[in-house]
């Protein structure tokens, strides 16, 4: 064996993951979860809610979330949606496309679902399910990928563009919701028929309690954890989208499309959306109604920022907001406390993530003081 | 004034960036700082600025040992430093980027910029910098910006004025002017240094030199009696060779031919006016001029970055005028960008995918859509061993290494590839000297092997080393050839042409 060999042999080595990249990636974020269920408290305080009740509802919020089967049921499905389009939006913020146009995508793929939901009857579940769900992504897909050829064409930037679109969202729906092939029969209000048994998403635990909303949803998000994971670190595409995401002047000079390659993107995370919406459709709601999307294109935009836009931490992300948002509940019931407080604490989860080094300087012992690197001493 | 270093040593965890380092600067005279990239020089000025403190050793003014607790004590004491990379706000003017943080004001926090614009003007005519208080940073070249940056430090009343690499950015005009503005300084009793890792410079403006080498001071020199050889080799710890070894010309088929290309820049000037030029297997190419007289535009419709407005490319007789990028790279011309930064790499990817960055749709390298990372690593380890890339893994991020070894990287990737065509746009800018050797190297030996090289550099040196034959290159045309039927070069003549003269 040659020198040249012995030496390529050793530069396969893999690097072992640094403390400093394990700071960054789980003791931030946990860190982050305690300072925000910190200062939730003392928000609650300043409302005049005194210890005890502080005390009680943090208890309800843990008992809501993962107290019991009927809590993990509840965290799960509130989460499924939001892990859906937070993979999508993972997947734009890598490829550098800000898409805010989440809730509008899941509008309109929610929606697609529905029609096909309710249009065809008679078919078998392994055809009309399927179909639904495809729909949903098909249109979720297409409606985003307006917004990538907006960009691509003509440099409009995604996010004003996403945004419009959110708003056309809500207005066509409100549209649909009225015309007479889709409105409930007999129902004044904007309001559309139900789904069909044969294409909605099973429940997975009602043969233990009827009650237990747990649909098979889930398994749909753990195969889009997969398959974007997939997409981003194994696949030609997904190498194409980090490059034009990291530095698109680099893409180009490597000979890719990057007009292209932002259509591609986009209809990639509309679609995710879009199954979003038509998961909660097809498994929770069973119909659509105005605003049925309930924020969840804009939670998904912090779980994508939470979970670092990496699919297993877009996963980690969606359980945590899932949870608060089950546990939220919880906590309104048995301690009176409003659940827009959980609103005030997922926003401070995102406002400390985004501010790692004020979490390094409340927490210093949980962190290695920063030194310059190696490679910041070395730079001429 | 004089301020001594006795003794720095600075660590960054395991890594000793300063050992024992002993350095005077005097009033009236400029001392040159040469050392490589990584050398420490940076970061010995970054402690005399008070941006680091040091772990042993102490800085000394006039006699009196002093500790800076930050910038602003430094700053107190009279030292100021003009970065490489300039910090300057564009859509300010220049009288207000200069009183950027120690504006002059009046009652009620009034901005002053009148005594602001005769000070700067009085700083201007004290030093000769001319330059108009009222322009805007963005409007001006990169030769005064860098003016500005030092009315910033003289405003601070700074004596000692520490130089960055200040040369980097600089058109071989304004390198002269710059001289002459460091002239002036020290003529009126400034405390310069001059830190650098161009050896010609070096000796032309220093009164002193000190060669750094792996943190510590390896050698002092004389520049009035030492050789450029003699740096070079306390620089790089090891005998350095000049001169190219060469196999004798024989250039073969023509592989590039380019007939009256015209290219307009995005506000429809002209950039590349009708220019017919052509590259054979087995020939250097060179192209010198002033940067911005419209090389770069000709490299970008070369390798299909840039629309072609008239004109025609062919390659080994295909026409390739609006071929995609993609395209060409298959036909086999690899492109070395002029910033390897903006376009060459992706600094948060790892070395591997850098190594790919052109070629992953290669079927080596994928199959549909997948890619077969094992394969792309394999291929990354050799071929960054084989092009000497100094680094502990091919999973290290590139933004990590060095600015030789980045280039190397580059380099690799390129030359690696399945070429005959090599666009080499400023191939070594900002390299050190062990880096450019290697890399002019590789070149000659792609040459040798029958490639076919279009080298565009605004060095001339590297240029006249390199190339069978120059064209020089003024207002987006070539003005001038040289070295055509094997005549000798004349330096002169080819920098008259770079200035526009006609020959």
């Amino acid at each position: 064996m040659t020198d040249h060999d012995t030496l390529s042999k050793k530069l396969l080595k893999r690097i072992a993951p640094s403390q400093a990249g394990f700071e960054d990636l789980v003791l931030v974020p946990v860190f982050a979860v305690i300072m925000a269920l910190i200062l939730g408290a003392v928000a609650m305080l300043a409302t005049n809610i005194g210890f005890a009740t502080i005390g009680q509802s943090y208890l309800a919020l843990l008992e809501g979330s993962v107290g019991s089967l009927n809590a993990i049921s509840e965290t799960l499905t509130a989460a499924a949606p939001l892990i859906l389009a937070g993979l999508g939006m993972a997947l734009g913020f890598r490829a550098g496309m800000f898409n805010i146009g989440a809730e509008g995508q899941v509008l309109i793929g929610g929606m697609a679902a529905v029609v096909v939901g309710f249009s065809f009857s008679g078919l078998p579940m392994v055809v009309h399910l399927p179909l639904a769900l495809m729909a949903g992504a098909l249109a979720g897909g297409l409606y985003a990928s307006i917004a990538g050829w907006l960009r691509a064409a003509t440099g409009a930037h995604e996010v004003i563009t996403t945004i419009m679109l959110n708003m056309i969202a809500y207005r066509l729906i409100d549209y649909i919701l009225r015309l007479p092939v889709i409105q409930r029969p007999g129902r004044a209000d904007p309001i559309s028929k139900s789904v069909l048994d044969s294409a909605e998403l099973p429940r997975l635990l009602d043969w233990i309690d009827p009650n237990l909303r747990v649909h098979a949803g889930i398994i749909l998000v753990l195969a889009a954890v997969f398959l974007v994971h997939w997409i981003l670190f194994k696949s030609k595409l997904g190498f194409e989208f980090r490059a034009s995401g990291e530095n698109p002047e680099a893409a180009r000079y490597a000979g890719m499309r990057s007009g292209l390659i932002i259509v591609i993107v986009m209809g990639f995370a509309g679609a995710l959306a879009g199954l979003a919406g038509a998961n909660q459709v097809l498994g929770v709601l069973g119909r659509a109604s105005p605003g049925f999307s309930a924020g969840i294109g804009f939670d998904a935009i912090a779980v994508a920022l939470l979970g670092r836009s990496h699919p297993v931490g877009v996963l980690m992300a969606g359980l945590l907001f899932g949870a608060l948002e089950a546990g939220g509940r919880q906590m309104q019931v048995s301690a009176g406390v409003s659940i827009d407080l959980i609103s005030i604490i997922q926003a401070l989860i995102i406002v400390f993530i985004a501010a790692p080094l004020l979490i390094r300087t409340i927490f210093p012992w949980g962190f290695r003081k920063i030194a310059p690197t190696k490679n910041s001493a070395g730079k001429e | 004034m004089e301020i001594e270093l006795r003794g720095i040593t600075k660590r960054f965890g395991e890594v000793v960036a300063n050992n024992n380092v002993n350095l005077t600067i005097r009033a009236g005279e400029v001392l040159g700082l040469l050392g490589e990239n990584g050398a420490g020089k940076s970061t010995l000025m970054n402690v005399l600025s008070g941006l680091y403190a040091p772990d042993e050793g102490e800085i000394l003014i006039n006699g009196t040992p002093t500790a800076f607790k930050g910038p602003g004590d430094a700053i107190t004491a009279g030292i100021g430093m003009v970065h490489q990379h300039f910090m300057l706000i564009p859509v300010f003017t220049v009288a207000e980027n200069v009183i950027l943080g120690v504006e002059p004001t009046g009652p009620v926090d009034f901005l002053d910029l009148k005594t602001a614009r005769k000070q700067v003007l009085e700083i201007n005519e004290e030093y000769g910098l001319s330059v108009d208080p009222d322009e805007l940073i963005e409007t001006l070249p990169v030769g005064i910006q860098q003016r500005v940056e030092i009315i910033k430090v003289l405003f601070r009343s700074a004596d000692v004025v520490i130089f960055d690499e200040p040369t980097a950015v600089l058109t071989p005009q304004e390198v002269t002017e710059f001289f002459e503005i460091v002239k002036a300084l020290r003529d009126a009793g400034k405390a310069l240094v001059f830190i650098t890792h161009k050896l010609h410079e070096i000796l032309d403006i220093s009164d002193r030199i000190n060669v750094l080498r792996g943190g510590e001071i390896v050698g002092e020199g004389d520049p009035k009696t030492i050789t450029e050889m003699e740096l070079a080799e306390l620089m790089v710890g090891r005998p350095v060779s000049f001169d190219v070894v060469k196999e004798p010309f024989a250039p073969k088929d023509t592989l590039l031919d380019v007939r009256n290309l015209t290219m307009l820049r995005e506000n429809d000037d002209v950039a590349v006016d009708d220019i017919s030029l052509s590259v054979r297997s087995g020939e250097i190419v060179g192209i010198a001029g002033v940067q911005g007289n419209g090389q770069s535009v000709l490299v970008e419709a070369l390798t299909g970055l840039a629309r072609v407005a008239a004109g025609s490319v062919h390659f080994r007789d295909k026409d390739i005028t609006h071929a995609s990028t993609r395209a060409r790279h298959r036909l086999g011309i690899a492109h070395i960008p002029e910033d390897r930064h903006r376009m060459g790499m992706i600094p948060n990817f790892t070395i591997a995918e850098n190594m790919v960055l052109d070629t992953y749709y290669d079927d080596r390298f994928s199959t549909g859509p997948t890619m077969h990372w094992s394969a792309v690593n394999k291929s990354a380890a050799e071929d960054a061993a084989a092009f000497d890339v100094r680094m502990t893994s091919i999973f290290e991020k590139a933004g990590n290494l060095s600015g030789g070894n980045q280039q190397k990287m580059v380099v690799a990737r390129e030359l690696s590839r399945e070429i005959t065509l090599i666009v080499a746009a400023q191939p070594t800018r900002g390299l050190d000297v062990g880096s450019v050797q290697y890399i002019h190297s590789r070149l000659i030996e792609a040459r040798d092997s029958g490639d076919g090289v279009l080298i565009v550099s605004s060095e001339l040196d590297e240029i006249i080393a390199l190339s069978d034959r120059i064209l020089v290159m003024f207002k987006g045309r070539i003005v001038a050839e040289f070295g055509a039927n094997g005549a000798p070069v004349d330096k002169n003549a080819i920098g008259l042409a770079m200035a526009g003269a006609t020959v």
